[in-house]
């Protein structure tokens, strides 16, 4: 196992939203302080730094990770993708959009958290039913919406992708 | 003067349409405060903060925190009384509420001191570093035994925690309470809780020596009277503190008025440190020291009539703000005052309000303020009656409504209830939302033995607070003499550029409401121009925008006033211009329509002109102007309804200026094994007056809801009764998912106010009133219960239904301890087994070698007596790390059979103390059994994060004592259960942290 001085700053070189950056950072300093502090990208964001209110999720190698949970100096090498590289062409994803007409925003602070995980989740689960919208959403609090409208935004963009609607994913 | 025609042909008002906000959001674009560009050389802070409820702070020595790399400047309480005052508070009495602790702490949390450094992780290394003495004193928690006689006072120079006690009578209470058939009681205990939200106090400061003046940015929400609150602490004129907001917010819901004490906190950190400085507050700080809704202990009774008409109603109310008075507090009794007989056509009223201080986080707005606590009584008491009457809880509710040929009517305690149709909307509702369905549940669910309830609440929600309301707190010879205070003053400016671009600046603070949006739809509607052309401006600067006291975003004020001040503004601007377009066009002014980016001559079609060339003209060429038209185009509205007059003599206050009407229901089924309550239907019926946007009224209404669904099932502000503060992160204090919310049936109707400029009234508050008590009732009518608490937690319902928690089998014959006094108290017993004969373990124990061994993080340890010793102890609880200066000893010594291990220590986190009685036995065959019960009490922040964590924590800690005395007299082949211990921790420690993200 690599083992870093703690009182010293190390390189970290990774892949920021497909491009290659550098940065430096002690081994103490989170990955969502490296984020919006070193890297410009204040898009994530921090609601608790303990890894319950999901806002600071982002995707390492393509999973949604706590940014509050991970250190910077264990992005090294790997790939990772934040809310700012959503938007395709500049022209919002459908997911984005999704949500823009489904008023599944209000502050939108714990927004851009709900849509990396929902961008993973989708990934994975490209016909969930409500329930699994609903339970992958608990590792997210949203204290605006009630969560109506977020979770009929990420079941319409399900359906559509996956170019059917079944009988489940009717919207609540 | 002439005026234009109020039509337009894109009415874009009263229509569902997307945010403007959403798309830079939805890009990660959002400008939150701690977004923000700083100044280069911006400095770092964190805080210091009292581990004790309730101490004298003897001594400060930051000497050593001073002396760490990257730390500027350390800010004391000496700073804060040479450059500041105590922050006003809003009742007459002899006390001192510094932004930063002088003599005495009165919270867990109370700030002591503030580090600045280059980073908040050197700021955060060196809070450890400095030396706080604290002499600790009894603290008070329970709000009743704060009025007690024999209570600690927590400010000696008031002489008592009572700091302002009212009494109130409308009508003839007490000829109604004489005469009436009967009296029902019921007695109140609402909790502590906070609609928290997610983004937590951000306030960046900057001192220049050359005016002397303050420039602060922060996400404060307002209300702006608090400007001169935080002016007057800094010692400064109103252009002295120029406060600024961002453009915007990651949720308020009234906490972030709380952060005022932390602008002039931080204001007073950069005149320290000589730099700007930059300060963000975390989720332990927020959840234990920024702000709290009241709890309020409220005795409520009625005198009814046979049929269940209501004929006197007397409250008698104790308010709990906390360690501190902070303004605008004891608002959160007068904000509901003029309501107190909510919908009801009640005539007489009897009220006492007593405002008592506690060793609790200080009290503040909280959405509904004032409201849940009011009906959680009020609903509560209707709900009772019906009980008492054996009458069905509706036809109480009905029978004492306000008939809707009533209004506008004046309440007994001085609302003017504006508009409404009371009946009508429960008649919408019980169609609406199919309450014979829900009866039919219930009948079924109870024949099939279940607990199934049915709950209601009828509410009026007040939008728009008069801002004199506060002063019904004083006597009327007090205010005579302070001077009348009323009114509510709402602004905006438009203004029209060269190019014709329409630009509006509101003062309304939004923290999600989606103000902009609503605000470039008015003026899209009056100017006849696209929505998409009219730029909203919400990021407020004391220092060049229009405000007043009014400004900010509480009291649900922007649909009735704010959208009214847009309204007038945009108004005067289209005036303007259809006078300045008609003397080019040759038309009448009267006669011109604002509509599709031109205007038009509704008499003539083919005469138009477009709107950037009319309003270019007062730009490009005033000369050319109708007469008294100055040119340029810039309109600042001001608006204060005339309805909100000062208290009158008789103590009759109209406390807003609109009042909105909520009737709900719902279904309740409770699992009766686990205590579980799950909504099976809720139905909630608003009538705010016209709905300007009504997306944006349902997410409103949602989003309350779901709070109101976490204040009753989850959430509170936990205290141990010695002040302790119990709920300090997210898994503590359980804020609901979507799992736990569900999609509630939600029902319109539209009664406009007469005195707003729209019709609109506030919609964003009603479910937080509503929603907690109808629950309430719906969970006293399963279970047949008059005595409800919130919040109803599966083990409180358990209680309830008379399940008792069974006592865990006692595994072991372990000895027992008393228990130490206060605190999170731990407990955990265990067994191990040794090689070592009874004798050879019982002295190592003894051996100050071997106990500095097995103490884990022991740096050093050193004889301070007959088998008492001083210690230096590093322990980790979770992500807390402290070092604490121990006290360790070795009491009830019987050799080889028994002794206590007994440790006490503090650190810059909170104290610990505790003891594990040990006997040792021989086993059979050889060697010993040593037994432990152990028991510890924490306080500061290691108890905050939790006993959830500590019970883990302290086990974990307490086996590796143990493991290692194993390992010292068994020798190292025993060490497997130490490595174990390792595995144990991380594993703990994962589950823990491991609380979802996508699966
Ligand atoms: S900030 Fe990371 S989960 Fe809350
Ligand atoms: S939109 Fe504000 S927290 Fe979710």
């Amino acid at each position: 196992m690599k083992r870093l001085d703690a009182g010293r700053s190390h390189p970290v070189t990774f892949r920021l939203n497909g491009r290659e950056r550098t940065g430096h950072a002690e081994p103490r300093l989170l990955l969502s302080d490296f984020l919006r502090h070193d890297m410009g990208l204040t898009g994530t964001h921090v609601g608790c730094e303990h890894g319950v209110c999901g806002a600071c999720t982002v995707l390492i190698d393509g999973h949604a990770c706590r940014a509050c949970l991970t250190l910077a100096v264990q992005v090294d090498g790997r790939d990772v993708e934040t809310v700012e590289n959503l938007a395709e062409d500049g022209v919002l994803n459908d997911l984005q959009q999704a949500f823009r007409r489904h008023h599944a925003l209000q502050c939108g602070f714990c927004t851009a958290g709900i849509l990396m995980s929902c961008t993973d989740f989708l990934a994975r689960n490209p016909r969930p039913r409500e329930a699994d919208v609903r339970d992958m959403l608990t590792g997210h609090l949203c204290r605006c919406t009630g969560y109506t409208g977020i979770v009929r935004a990420i079941v319409e963009v399900a359906e559509q992708r996956s170019g059917s609607t079944t009988e489940e994913n009717e919207h609540v | 003067m002439a005026t234009a025609t109020q039509e337009s042909t894109t009415s874009a008002l009263g229509e569902r349409q997307t945010r403007l906000e959403d798309d830079a959001l939805l890009r990660g674009l959002g400008q939150y405060a701690d977004d923000l560009a700083t100044t280069p050389g911006t400095l770092q802070a964190a805080v210091l903060r009292s581990p004790h409820a309730h101490a004298r702070l003897v001594a400060l020595d930051a000497g050593e925190a001073l002396a760490m790399p990257g730390v500027h400047a350390v800010l004391t309480g000496a700073d804060v009384q040479r450059w500041a005052a105590p922050l006003p508070v809003g009742v007459r009495q002899p006390m001192e509420h510094w932004c930063l602790a002088v003599d005495r702490v009165r919270y867990v949390g109370e700030p002591v001191a503030v580090v600045v450094a280059d980073s908040r992780y050197l700021a955060e290394d060196a809070l450890d570093a400095i030396r706080a003495d604290y002499e600790v004193l009894d603290a008070v928690v329970a709000t009743e035994a704060a009025v007690a006689g024999d209570a600690p006072v927590l400010h000696e120079a008031v002489g008592s925690n009572v700091v302002n006690d009212r009494s109130f009578s409308y009508g003839e209470p007490d000829r109604a309470f004489r005469e009436a058939a009967r009296h029902v009681s019921l007695k109140i205990d609402y909790p502590r809780n906070s609609c928290t939200p997610i983004e937590c106090y951000v306030v960046v400061a900057r001192y220049d020596p050359a005016d002397g003046g303050y420039d602060v940015a922060a996400n404060f929400q307002g209300p702006f009277a608090l400007h001169s609150v935080m002016a007057r602490a800094l010692k400064v004129s109103g252009a002295g503190l120029r406060l600024r907001t961002p453009p915007d917010s990651g949720g308020s819901f009234g906490i972030k008025q709380g952060v005022l004490s932390y602008v002039v906190l931080m204001a007073l950190a950069a005149r320290k440190a000589g730099a700007p400085v930059k300060w963000v507050e975390d989720r332990l700080e927020h959840l234990q020291a920024a702000s709290s809704a009241t709890n309020r202990v409220t005795t409520i009774e009625a005198a009814v009539a046979e049929d269940g008409r209501i004929q006197g109603l007397r409250y008698d109310q104790l308010d709990d703000c906390g360690a501190y008075l902070r303004a605008p507090e004891p608002a959160t009794f007068y904000r509901m005052h003029g309501t107190l007989t909510g919908a009801y056509a009640v005539r007489n009223l009897a009220v006492r309000n007593r405002v008592v201080l506690t060793n609790k986080t200080p009290s503040g707005l909280n959405r509904g303020f004032g409201g849940p606590q009011v009906y959680f009584a009020l609903e509560r008491l209707v709900q009772h009656v019906a009980v008492e009457l054996g009458l069905d809880p509706l036809t109480v509710i009905l029978r004492n409504l306000i008939p809707a040929d009533a209004f506008p009517y004046r309440a007994p305690a001085g609302s003017l209830l504006d508009s409404g149709n009371y009946h009508a909307a429960v008649e919408l509702a019980r169609t609406g939302g199919g309450l014979q369905e829900l009866e039919e549940r219930r009948a079924a669910a109870r024949a099939a033995g279940r607990y199934y309830g049915i709950g209601f609440a009828a509410v009026v929600e007040p939008s728009i607070s008069n801002m004199g309301y506060i002063t019904t707190a004083m006597t009327p010879e007090e205010r005579r003499r302070a001077g009348p205070k009323n009114g509510a003053v709402s602004t905006a400016t438009l203004t029209v550029d060269p190019l014709g671009s329409v630009s509006v600046q509101i003062a309304s603070v939004p923290q999600g409401q989606g103000h902009r949006t609503a605000a470039a739809q008015v003026v899209a509607d009056v100017l006849g121009v696209p929505r998409e052309a009219v730029s909203v401006h919400v990021a407020l600067d004391t220092g060049k925008d229009a405000w007043s006291i009014a400004s900010g975003n509480y009291s649900s004020r922007f649909a009735g006033a704010v959208a009214g001040a847009v309204h007038k503004a945009a108004t005067r601007a289209r005036d303007r211009l259809a006078r300045i377009a008609a003397a080019q066009m040759g038309a009448d002014p009267g006669d011109l329509v604002f509509a599709d980016g031109r205007i038009h001559d509704r008499n003539d079609p083919a005469r138009s002109l477009s709107f950037h060339r009319a309003a270019g003209a007062v730009h490009w060429s005033p000369g050319l102007l109708p007469e008294d038209e100055p040119g340029g185009l810039r309109e600042t509205a001001f608006w204060s309804p005339p309805e909100l007059a000062a208290p009158d003599d008789d103590d009759r206050i109209n406390s807003s200026l609109c009042y909105g009407f909520v009737f709900d229901y719902c279904g309740v089924d409770i699992d009766p094994v686990t205590g579980r309550v799950t909504l099976d239907r809720y139905v909630t019926t608003h009538d705010a007056g016209r709905l300007l946007n009504p997306d944006l009224v349902d997410g409103q209404i949602r989003g309350g809801f779901a709070q109101a669904v976490g204040a009753a099932l989850y959430e509170e502000l936990a205290y141990g009764d010695d002040g302790s503060f119990r709920s300090g992160t997210l898994a503590d204090y359980l804020i609901p998912t979507a799992a736990e919310v569900p999609e509630p049936v939600i029902l319109h109707q539209e009664t406009p106010s007469p005195f707003t400029p729209l019709g609109a009234k506030g919609v964003g508050e009603g479910n937080n009133m509503s929603t907690p008590v109808c629950i309430a009732n719906a969970v006293a009518d399963a279970l047949g219960q008059r005595d409800i608490r919130l919040p109803l937690t599966p083990s409180r319902v358990r209680e309830m239904i008379g399940i008792t928690e069974s006592e865990p089998p006692a595994a072991h014959a372990a000895p027992s301890i008393e228990a130490p006094a206060g605190g999170s108290t731990l407990r955990a017993t265990g067994v191990v087994e040794l090689e070592a004969d009874a004798d050879t373990v019982y002295h190592a124990m003894l051996d100050p070698g071997v106990l500095s061994r097995i103490i884990p993080g022991c740096h050093a340890l050193e004889q301070d007596g007959d088998n008492a010793y001083r210690a230096d102890v590093t322990v980790g609880v979770g992500l807390i790390k402290a070092r604490f200066e121990a006290r360790v000893s070795l009491t009830d010594l019987d050799p080889p059979h028994a002794l206590r291990l007994n440790g006490a220590g503090s650190s810059a986190v909170g104290t610990a103390e505790g003891g594990a009685a040990v006997r040792l036995s021989p086993r059979e065959g050889g060697g010993t059994q040593l037994a432990y019960d152990y028991q510890a009490a924490v306080t500061g922040k290691v108890a905050s994060v939790g006993a959830r964590m500590l019970q883990g924590a302290s086990r974990v800690v307490v086996d590796q004592i143990f493991a290692r005395l194993r390992q010292e007299v068994d020798g190292p082949g025993a060490s497997a259960g130490d490595r174990a211990w390792g595995r144990r921790f991380r594993a703990w420690l994962l589950r823990l942290l491991g609380r979802g993200g996508a699966p």
